[in-house]
């Protein structure tokens, strides 16, 4: 069932399966619906045991497709996806014992209970976790004899989870694990992650939460029209485009617009960059309580005159406008 | 290394990265652990629901008790005229009246002998009459308060009004008659006798209840097995169970599964209903009866599944149920027999699933037919349950 194309790569691809092994690993996938709508364009992954890895990119940039086509629950147009070494064509059900997913919008029984759910997904699997062990870590005890129906938001999104958790698996896919959550649900989430990471597990999430990818992720790959436009940890990702503070300042005319004056504020503590832009000069920071007192110091002490001073903070969302010219949320 | 893409059974370097928490688990399940949970989740899921318990339980039995009560054997339905005012028409009436009251007096049996009419299909028979002015007389017939209108002339003769399409009508106007032939004096040419007959068996009720049974096992099966696969469907619950090492041939096994054991109560409930309001007896074995609906459970399971196997929305999906349902509805002989419909059409009603069913359960359950005997029925329904498996198996969409 249009399976078979991938097979044919994937057997192509064992002659040069020099990293066989990685949990997630993927090459020039593409998903055409329809014969018309690309929804992935040519994407390429490689995901490390332990990593936890971020899919960044505003809503329909093929984030879900990629994640589902990942899962094994799409079949690609083309490309190949290999998880721990093995494809979903030829050892799906042993992978499905390794992997837990949460669906971006499963809707579970309302009238089954907590503890019930759980026990239903647990017998799913050859050696799960022991129910009450994964309603502890997630803080669901309480619940446990409570219907679906009746959790709130955050409560329905770690029940999720815990169907994802509780046959204990390597890979854990999250797709938008804390859409529409309150902030405490979503800190929740985030420590849950943390944790599952900590016991070595891997996790590929989908997010198009700034806040999000720059606190949980380790690695990021921003997603844009089916097609990774830009990838590293999160860190790197905004240092690439220039640290994580930006010093905007100007100083009086005629006391600028020399080399000398640039090297100047390079050797500033701190900075990491700088860049002459018509008027101003931008400082690419990491560190501006200690760049700004230096930079006003060495202003006096050179005797010149200050006339403007901005700062702010370097973002992804600045990484995806640089890259798009677009702003993620916009639809 | 270029091997490994061909083992699956050696976890190898995956395991090497399971989580550390794997060794607090020593749990291990067996082959049939998915499909117990999926089963008794089914049933737990359905015991929640009201809505299940009323349309499964309660309803078939409301919808039994009510057609029971209004065709239990009362006497034939009293023959019905309205006499249009006019010269005559007390004269009219009082013969209609007296025709009625001289035959309650008359035992169950009746013969020329003593009987001033001697003419009467059913020795109880009496007959409803009123005046009414022409206007309101005509309304009242055709409103179907009356089932017949009669004008005295002033000739002496009678005009009836009747509509032939109604069987009460058609009655009222041979009965009505007789009474006024034999108020005028006719006498009969031949003397008859008739014997009644209303024991458990040959009643309405005896009908009903088999047909009910039967339209019970097709509703609940299509409306259990497809309604709640596509409910499934719609909120995504079956792309999140096959995103898990869950065998799809459990999850359809323990859909199916679970009619069986609804369908135990069903019979139970619907069969001891009709045993202990209506005194109706089940002639044949009670295992031949279950193992008939277990049958019919299952086959209509397999349309079920069949008629949901790509519907992506409850609404859908509905209609299509109700299409599916419709026909059998109307010619699988549920409240009347199927024989009125004409000759030509009868080889294709026999063949559907409800008509074999209902024929089946019928035979054994009023005729104490053995199941040998019904093995032609049970092949209708094993080849619908079967063919209908095996395409929603090919067509089915888990997304």
């Amino acid at each position: 069932m249009g399976r078979c194309e991938g097979q044919q790569q994937g057997v192509v691809a064992v002659s040069y399966n020099s990293t066989v092994g990685s949990p997630i690993q993927c090459t020039d996938l593409r998903k055409t619906y329809d014969g018309k709508v690309e929804a992935v364009r040519g994407l390429s992954l490689q995901i490390e045991a332990g990593q936890c890895f971020g899919l960044l990119g505003p809503n329909g940039a093929g984030k879900t497709t990629t994640i589902e086509i990942l899962e094994g629950l799409l079949a690609p147009t083309s490309g190949e996806v290999r998880i721990f070494g093995y494809t979903w064509q030829e050892n799906g059900r042993q992978l499905r014992e390794w992997i837990g997913i949460s669906l971006q919008e499963t809707r579970l029984s309302e009238k089954l209970t907590v503890r019930e759910t759980i026990e239903l997904f647990a017998s799913f699997y050859a050696e799960p976790r022991a129910a009450a062990e994964v309603l502890e870590e997630l803080e669901l005890t309480e619940k446990a004899d409570a219907w679906v129906g009746k959790l709130s938001g955050g409560q329905k999104q770690r029940l999720a989870v815990a169907t994802a958790l509780v046959g204990n698996p390597r890979i854990l896919f999250l797709d938008e694990p804390t859409t529409g959550l309150d902030p405490q649900s979503r800190r929740q989430l985030w420590e849950i992650v943390r944790a599952f990471q900590k016991k070595g597990g891997t996790v590929l999430l989908t997010t198009h939460y700034m806040d999000e990818a720059e606190r949980l992720c380790d690695r990021l790959a921003i997603v844009d029209h089916g097609q990774i436009i830009a990838e590293g940890t999160p860190a790197n990702l905004i240092d690439r485009l220039g640290g994580h503070h930006v010093v905007e300042f100007q100083v009086d005319r005629d006391a600028k617009g020399n080399g000398h004056d640039l090297e100047l504020w390079r050797a500033l503590p701190g900075v990491e960059s700088v860049r002459d832009e018509e008027d101003m000069v931008c400082l690419n920071v990491h560190e501006p309580h200690l760049t700004i007192p230096a930079l006003l110091a060495a202003i006096q002490q050179d005797g010149r005159r200050l006339e403007h001073l901005s700062t702010r903070q370097a973002s992804l969302e600045d990484v995806f406008v640089r890259l798009t010219g677009r702003h993620l949320r916009e639809e | 290394m270029a091997t490994e893409t061909t083992t699956p059974q050696t976890p190898g370097r995956p395991e090497s990265r399971r989580p550390k928490s794997a060794a607090t688990t020593p749990r291990h399940n067996g082959r049939w652990a998915g499909y117990r949970h999926l089963l008794l989740v089914r049933i737990i899921e359905l015991k929640r629901e009201p809505e299940v318990v009323f349309w499964v339980f309660i309803f078939p039995l409301l919808l039994a008790a009510g057609l029971g009560i209004a065709f239990r054997n009362k006497p034939a339905d009293s023959a019905s005229a309205v006499v249009i005012d006019g010269q005559g028409a007390q004269r009219t009436l009082a013969v209609l009246q007296s025709f009625g009251s001289s035959e309650k007096g008359a035992s169950g049996q009746s013969s020329a002998g003593h009987s001033t009419s001697g003419h009467s299909s059913s020795g109880q028979s009496t007959i409803r009459a009123a005046i009414l002015d022409r206007d309101a007389a005509l309304k009242a017939f055709h409103f179907g308060k009356f089932d017949l209108a009669v004008e005295a002339n002033p000739d002496g003769s009678y005009t009836y009004y009747y509509d032939p399409a109604r069987p009460e009508s058609v009655l009222s106007r041979a009965e009505i008659d007789a009474a006024l032939q034999a108020g005028a004096g006719r006498k009969d040419a031949v003397a008859t006798s008739s014997q009644s007959s209303s024991e458990p068996g040959s009643r309405y009720i005896d009908f009903l209840i088999p047909g009910l049974l039967g339209m019970n096992l097709m509703n609940s099966g299509m409306w259990g097995v497809g309604f709640a696969l596509v409910e499934m469907r719609q909120r995504k619950l079956l792309r999140r169970f096959v995103a898990t090492p869950m065998r799809r041939s459990d999850f359809l096994l323990a859909l199916i599964s679970s009619r069986l054991v609804l369908m135990v109560i069903e019979v139970g409930l619907l069969l001891g209903f009709g045993v202990l309001v209506f005194h109706m007896r089940v002639e044949g074995a009670i295992l031949s009866v279950v193992l008939l609906a277990s049958v019919g459970a299952v086959a209509f399971g397999g349309v079920g599944l069949l008629t949901a196997c790509r519907a992506q929305k409850i609404e859908s999906v509905s209609g299509l149920i109700n299409l599916v349902m419709m026909p059998m509805w109307i010619f699988s002989g549920v409240f009347f027999s199927y024989q009125r419909f004409p000759a030509i059409a009868q080889p294709f009603i026999k063949m559907l699933p409800l008509t074999a069913l209902n024929d089946a359960l019928r035979a054994t359950i009023l005729e104490g037919a053995s199941l040998g005997s019904q093995s032609g029925r049970l092949l209708v329904l094993a080849v619908w349950g079967g063919v209908s498996f095996i395409l929603a198996l090919r067509w089915f969409r888990w997304t």
